[in-house]
């Protein structure tokens, strides 16, 4: 990806802002001039939860290019509490065990390395979210990560 | 509008063509054409293609396949929308003779792929480059996600998109233009290598080489050409958010539908009238998705159509009788017209093993992306 174009698209990268229609509530992710759905132009920009829930998701055995040392992955459509849908991997937990309607966290992350030059390119990737104090549910998922890793 | 038929149809092979270049391959199916109908002029060109840009490293493909052809002064356009190229192309041109502005016009689609590109990442680039190839998405990866959400919605299982690939892949055993011309089994399909989960290798159509061309005129001309030429009664279009992300429903593919309905409505017929149909099989989850949409089954019913055989040959409604994009191959600019050409062998009786007895309406649904635009097209036996 040439540098302006990954220059431009920081702002929804990177803080996850997206625009709100003003018109009919509907919420665009990357932001939008136009809305989608009414067309209306009047919008405010919001930042959207840095976290969701799996609509539906995949595990990709052959990768493209950028990604052939991170396969197999899982890749995930992502719904935030605003509603904004958004394409993004789902890591630090066993590909297999993502599955619609799991819980999800948002996090900055590096997504890849471009071109022979390897520009660093950033964004968000999903982690599985765990009840804020769960730490028993979270050790019993980290163990099954482990065991399913030997 | 007046009526538009076609008059003559040609195709290559589809395949691994290491001999054959991508003029090579639009100049053998269009003179096949051309030959077939006795003509020697043209009023112009229209070709479907993806990406011979990216391929092959060639655009302007206008003036390149005229001048090859023989027509060099024709106008000629190459048209494009990702794996429906071919679709778009023919409905322009039947817009082209429908009108009156032309009496005599090629609908044409190829496809070179097999020249050295990365293929992934070339088909990756009709989907959304930012929001989606970004983050490592290609495109068995997003109709293994529409599988997942069809599977969530209605039960759909493994095996029965297996069932869809052993059931195209006997039609394509009777075509000599496949690119796989034999049969496979469930088990197979179920043990072949994964690509995306729930997607096998065998769960999608090839990387192929090929192209295809159909010649149109106007209904009252067409006797000067064939004594067997069929009508295009429906030819439209629509589209969708280019972004999985952005869909109503990821289950459901609204461009089909909504393109299937504008089709039916210029055509006087419901789905319940269709004795053949060509639907845009690249992944088997997609030919149940497309035969949904369209009303040739019931919403979480077409799962089950190719196990019970009601979308085999013989059945109720034979679905993708020449192999499909899985079997014949998907030289994705070509196939929306090499749809065509099967339709058209069908409904004027030279669908030699796969002939579907009786068939009067034919249609053809054409997708590209993830379904992000679609075109239908519903042909009539004269």
């Amino acid at each position: 990806m040439p540098s302006p174009r990954y220059w431009r698209e920081i702002p929804s990268r990177y803080r996850l802002e997206a625009t709100r229609c003003s018109d009919c509530g509907r919420v665009s992710y990357p932001p939008r001039p136009v809305c989608p759905a009414c067309r209306s132009v009047e919008a405010e920009t919001i930042e959207l939860s840095h976290e969701g829930r799996v609509v539906t998701s995949t595990i990709v055995h052959v990768p493209p290019g950028d990604f052939l040392m991170e396969a197999p992955y899982a890749l995930a459509v992502i719904e935030t509490p605003e509603g904004a849908r958004m394409m993004m991997q789902v890591v630090d937990c066993d590909p297999a065990s993502v599955e619609a309607g799991m819980a999800v966290a948002l996090e900055f992350r590096l997504i890849r390395k471009e071109g022979t030059g390897g520009i660093l390119c950033y964004g968000h990737k999903a982690v599985p979210a765990y009840p804020i104090g769960d730490e028993a549910e979270a050790e019993r998922q980290a163990g099954e990560m482990e065991v399913a890793h030997a | 509008m007046r009526e538009v038929a076609i008059v003559a149809a040609g195709m290559t092979r589809f395949g691994e063509l290491w001999d054959a270049s991508l003029r090579d391959l639009f100049v053998e199916a269009a003179q096949q054409a051309l030959t077939a109908a006795g003509a020697d002029h043209l009023d112009a060109i229209y070709t479907g293609n993806m990406s011979a840009g990216q391929f092959v490293g060639q655009e302007h493909l206008g003036p390149l396949m005229a001048d090859h052809l023989g027509m060099a002064g024709v106008p000629s356009v190459r048209v494009e929308s990702a794996c429906a190229s071919g679709g778009v192309a023919l409905r322009t041109a039947f817009l082209e003779v429908g009108s009156g502005a032309s009496d005599l016009v090629l609908a044409a689609g190829v496809e070179k792929m097999t020249d050295g590109a990365d293929v992934t990442e070339v088909l990756a680039s009709a989907s959304d480059q930012e929001t989606e190839v970004y983050h490592g998405a290609t495109f068995p990866g997003l109709y293994a996600m529409i599988a997942r959400a069809h599977m969530q919605a209605h039960g759909t299982t493994e095996e029965d998109m297996a069932w869809v690939s052993v059931k195209n892949h006997r039609h394509g055993a009777l075509n000599e233009h496949a690119q796989f011309p034999r049969e496979v089994t469930v088990e197979q399909v179920l043990s072949s290598a994964l690509v995306s989960e729930p997607l096998r290798l065998l769960n999608c159509s090839p990387v192929s080489d090929g192209a295809a061309a159909v010649l149109l005129c106007p209904l009252d001309q067409a006797t000067q050409y064939t004594d067997r030429p069929v009508v295009i009664r429906g030819a439209a279009m629509a589209t969708d958010s280019l972004a999985l992300a952005g869909r109503r429903d990821i289950s459901f593919l609204d461009a089909v539908a909504l393109a299937g309905a504008r089709a039916y409505e210029m055509a006087g017929i419901g789905p319940e009238q269709v004795d053949v149909a060509e639907v845009h099989d690249c992944f088997s989850i997609s030919e149940i998705c497309c035969i949904e949409a369209l009303g040739l089954a019931a919403p979480g019913e077409g799962r089950s159509c190719a196990r019970t055989g009601e979308t085999a040959l013989g059945g109720r409604l034979p679905v993708n009788t020449s192999g499909g994009l899985k079997s014949k191959g998907h030289p994705v600019g070509a196939t929306g017209v090499a749809q065509a050409v099967e339709l058209f062998e069908q409904l004027s009786g030279a669908g030699g093993a796969r002939q579907v007895p009786g068939a009067e309406f034919g249609l053809a649904q054409n997708m590209g992306g993830t379904g992000a635009s679609s075109v239908v097209h519903i042909l009539q036996a004269v």
